[in-house]
């Protein structure tokens, strides 16, 4: 608790949103994230999985550091999806999906470095982890970063 | 052949917690519900000195929304629809990251949660994610009627 419990009585309501984006592309772009970390978890560990999970890891560092549109996920979604789809009827604001990437690169990020560290298990827990956000989004278009915003702001506040 | 039974008790595992999301989001659930986060806010009330607006005579629709948050923005063109065309209904939109004094005090964990307020400003229940207009209008419906049509009866 930082302060006392009356708060200033104007209502304000957040910030409009910078451009939208298509709302399709971060899905389809978890959809490919998804396959991969399949793909990781068949691998089980060594090497090779390892190496897999850092490709997806650096992939979701391009999108916390340039959005979600700056990865080769939302370039194949540009290239190759859209240009068979209907244009959108709604447009999404940008920055749930790049804070998204954000948590998804702390996840997977930190199962590289455990297991660069020694720690073999940290790349299958990593990457179960964030195939279940990764399926989330893609199948339900449920943004568990988007659903973590909030906790975090109140814990931000605790401290 | 660890990977492949991993890999489908994983999906398994984000398929039923899809499942529960999808059914959750939006619908109405009345407070004082038992073990609900709402139990401590049974008897709060709101009123304009919190919102900094009049409530409702019918219902308030206390919207509390973040910038990072998509559900947010379809929820607030459900309810302010709603509110413009039915009577005596308001909707308010609230930043939770500035408005964590009620974020605490009604238990919200996401975003947008709106918290609906009977006629006298006193919090009926609340809608969780993203809500449409017949959860909206479900919402209303649970509400009590205005003290006026009681007097009057």
């Amino acid at each position: 608790m930082t302060s006392s419990r009356p708060t200033p009585s104007v209502p304000t309501a957040p910030a409009p949103a910078p451009g939208g984006i298509d709302p399709r592309g971060p899905r389809v772009g978890a959809a490919l994230t998804a396959v991969l970390l399949v793909v990781v978890l068949l691998l089980g560990g060594g090497l090779p999985a390892t190496l897999l999970l850092a490709v997806v890891a650096a992939g979701f560092a391009t999108g916390a550091a340039r959005g979600v549109g700056g990865t080769w996920q939302a370039w194949v979604f540009a290239h190759v999806v859209r240009p068979r789809l209907v244009p959108p009827t709604e447009l999404e604001d940008p920055r749930p999906p790049r804070f998204a990437q954000l948590v998804g690169l702390v996840i997977t990020g930190l199962g590289v470095l455990l297991a660069l560290l020694g720690v073999a298990a940290a790349v299958p827990v990593a990457a179960a982890l964030a195939l279940v956000a990764a399926f989330l989004n893609a199948a339900f278009g449920l943004c568990l970063g988007c659903e973590l915003y909030l906790l975090g702001a109140r814990l931000r506040a605790r401290t | 052949m660890r990977g492949p039974v991993l890999v489908l008790a994983v999906l398994a595992l984000a398929s039923v917690i899809g499942l529960v999301w999808r059914a959750r989001n939006g619908r109405f659930r009345a407070s004082g519900g038992s073990g609900s986060a709402a139990d401590d806010a049974r008897d709060a009330r709101l009123g304009a000195e919190d919102l900094g607006v009049t409530p409702g005579e019918r219902a308030t629709f206390v919207q509390l929304s973040s910038e990072v948050c998509a559900a947010c923005r379809s929820t607030h063109r459900v309810l302010s629809a709603v509110a413009a065309t039915e009577p005596g209904v308001v909707h308010v939109e609230l930043d939770a990251a500035q408005r964590l004094d009620l974020v605490e005090r009604f238990g919200v964990l996401r975003t947008p949660t709106t918290l609906v307020l009977g006629p006298d400003g006193a919090v009926v229940g609340r809608m969780s994610g993203a809500t449409d207009r017949a959860q909206a209008l479900a919402a209303l419906a649970s509400c009590p009627r205005p003290r006026r049509d009681a007097a009057a009866r």
